[in-house]
């Protein structure tokens, strides 16, 4: 097994609804599915987020859309107009959470080396 | 598909208030349509449109869509494209006034119908409904409106399909409506011109799918698409969604031919996932959804269909939209540079807030950021590098009373000449203070709305 960044595996989307913020994540490979499944437990997003989420982080699962739906609880310094966050609208959150470590078959990590991040010049 | 294989093309031409200006216009002349959907309101949009009809009784809607219509009037009317908009938002009928006097400057008087749905703004009968024991609870704490009461400054309730179906009946080429729900802009026309009946949950559900992608426009064709975002064609002249849905809900996400961006299962499947809830039951007024039984088919050349989507039954309950006031809020910048920029940014920080003190200000929350370093990862971007080249210091303040936020964005320039060295960034002047217009989500019994909406379509 190997440790890999999510940004390799996945590329997300995310939102607000109010003080929450929505991040969907979405395989790549829609194989890969299962380890997202997996790897990113409730307890592990809760946990990756630290004191950037103050409430509960609640999972859902796409399966038809290889993707999985994070609800993160208390994310946006009370929301919209009241939050003096520079993404107070949770717009970019998603991608705080592509920094995540999961843990992947060995030719996995070999298979997605490079992706999702901008290919060298040249 | 049944119905003869007929589709209805729904394009999307704004997906917020400020999107793309030239973007409907694309929509209207780069090939066929049938309806256009703007939608120009988000959560925050009504309590902006609120503070501007506070100040002038004239205002309070999406300004940008008259002079747009006044230029794509006379195209729409000739091929026939009907307009589908809540560009009214708390003012629908002031927008609906404005529409026809651009109707006539582009010179289709006579020839065209403007279509006007009211009914929506429950703020003139918000004691009553109190009063009868409609308690508005936050949706999310479940605190009664009650508590907040005197601060109420708007109070909408999201409205279904069926007065735009109502007003396409009556022959309206352009509908404007107020807190309409994004999605029934685009599965409204589908419910019309099909005719879908409200038990038919699986061809409504199909439709409020095709309304989300369609809703944020060029967000599902390429437009803020982080897979290999790189790569995307021609974003400068990025085409926007239009949905072909046939009679059985069944449809295809594209976009005109020879147009920017990209629409693939990667393109579709992100904004699917925006601003997403419980994917198995997303709430809208006519129908619930259930996101997780969508089927995605990437048929090459810009073109995914959409199938297998089933839906369940409406609930008894609207949303509504309230904006309260919730005191004032400012935010002021400075831009530190190398070397130690961070470290400088910092000491500024803290001095600011030690004046701050030394003043007696009180802030219910003060947040200091580091744009370029924290501002959008927190503290997962760990300890900023010394040889960070610049930052900018970013610190906002919030308070009931105005004159201790007044007097903070009074305390960001001084910095300058009486704080740590290398800042620069100050030419805009002072901070603005803003007052915050807050957002209350609550439910209503769809029986004390409904009855209230009034549909009125007049020639222009």
């Amino acid at each position: 097994m190997a440790r890999v960044q999510l940004v390799h595996v996945a590329h997300t989307r995310s939102g607000d609804k109010g003080d929450t913020a929505n991040v969907g994540v979405i395989a790549y490979d829609s194989e890969h599915y299962d380890l997202l499944c997996s790897q990113l437990t409730t307890d592990r997003v809760k946990a990756h987020f630290g004191s950037m989420v103050r409430g509960d982080v609640e999972r859902f699962e796409l399966p038809n859309l290889g993707a999985l739906n994070f609800l993160l609880y208390g994310a946006l310094g009370g929301g919209g107009t009241m939050s003096l966050m520079n993404d107070a609208q949770g717009k970019v959150f998603s991608t705080a959470l592509l920094r995540i470590e999961i843990e992947v078959p060995d030719e996995v990590a070999r298979a997605v080396q490079g992706r999702g991040r901008l290919p060298p010049a040249g | 598909m049944s119905d003869n294989g007929r589709v209805v093309r729904v394009a999307s031409g704004q997906g917020f208030w400020g999107d793309d200006l030239e973007a409907p216009v694309r929509q209207v002349e780069g090939g066929p349509i049938d309806y256009l959907m703007l939608d120009y309101l988000a959560e925050v949009t009504m309590s902006i449109m609120q503070k501007q009809r506070a100040r002038d009784p004239n205002a309070g809607y999406a300004r940008d869509f008259v002079p747009l219509m006044q230029r794509i009037f006379p195209a729409c009317i000739k091929q026939g494209v009907r307009v589908v908009t809540n560009a009214g938002g708390v003012n629908p009928r002031g927008c609906a006034e404005a529409l026809a006097e651009a109707g006539r400057t582009a010179g289709v008087a006579g020839h065209a119908k403007v279509g006007l749905v009211t009914g929506d703004d429950l703020m003139d009968r918000l004691d009553s409904l109190l009063g009868e024991g409609h308690e508005l609870r936050h949706m999310e704490t479940g605190a009664p409106l009650c508590e907040v009461r005197e601060r109420v400054q708007s109070a909408n309730a999201y409205i279904g399909a069926a007065p735009i179906v109502r007003a396409l009946e009556f022959g309206a080429d352009v509908i404007v409506t107020g807190r309409s729900t994004d999605t029934a802009l685009t599965y409204g026309p589908l419910m019309h011109e099909f005719g879908w009946a409200m038990d038919d949950v699986d061809q409504i559900a199909a439709g409020v799918v095709a309304g989300h992608i369609n809703e944020c426009g060029a967000q599902s064709t390429g437009g803020n698409c982080m897979i290999d975002w790189w790569q995307v064609p021609d974003l400068a002249a990025v085409g926007f969604p239009i949905v072909e849905v046939g009679a059985d809900g069944k449809f295809v996400v594209t976009k005109h031919h020879g147009s920017g961006g990209w629409v693939t299962r990667a393109s579709v499947t992100e904004q699917i996932l925006y601003e997403m809830g419980d994917p198995t039951t997303y709430i809208t007024p006519d129908v619930i959804a259930d996101f997780t039984s969508i089927q995605l088919d990437d048929q090459g050349d810009d073109r995914v269909r959409v199938h297998g989507i089933t839906g369940r039954a409406r609930t008894d309950f609207l949303k509504v939209s309230i904006a309260y006031s919730a005191g004032w809020k400012a935010t002021g910048t400075l831009t530190y540079s190398w070397p130690d920029a961070a470290a400088k940014a910092k000491a500024a920080d803290r001095v600011l807030r030690e004046r701050l003190d030394r003043l007696g200000l009180r802030f219910d929350e003060m947040r200091t950021e580091l744009v370029g370093w924290d501002s959008t990862h927190g503290a997962l971007a760990g300890e900023p590098p010394a040889d960070l080249p610049e930052v900018q210091l970013r610190v906002g303040v919030r308070a009931d009373e105005r004159a201790s936020v007044e007097r903070f964005t009074r305390e960001i320039a001084p910095l300058v000449l009486t704080g740590p060295p290398s800042v620069t960034g100050f030419a805009g002047g002072r901070p603005r203070v803003q007052e915050i217009m807050a957002y209350w989500p609550a439910l209503i019994e769809r029986s004390v709305v409904e009855p209230h909406l009034v549909v009125d379509v007049q020639e222009v």
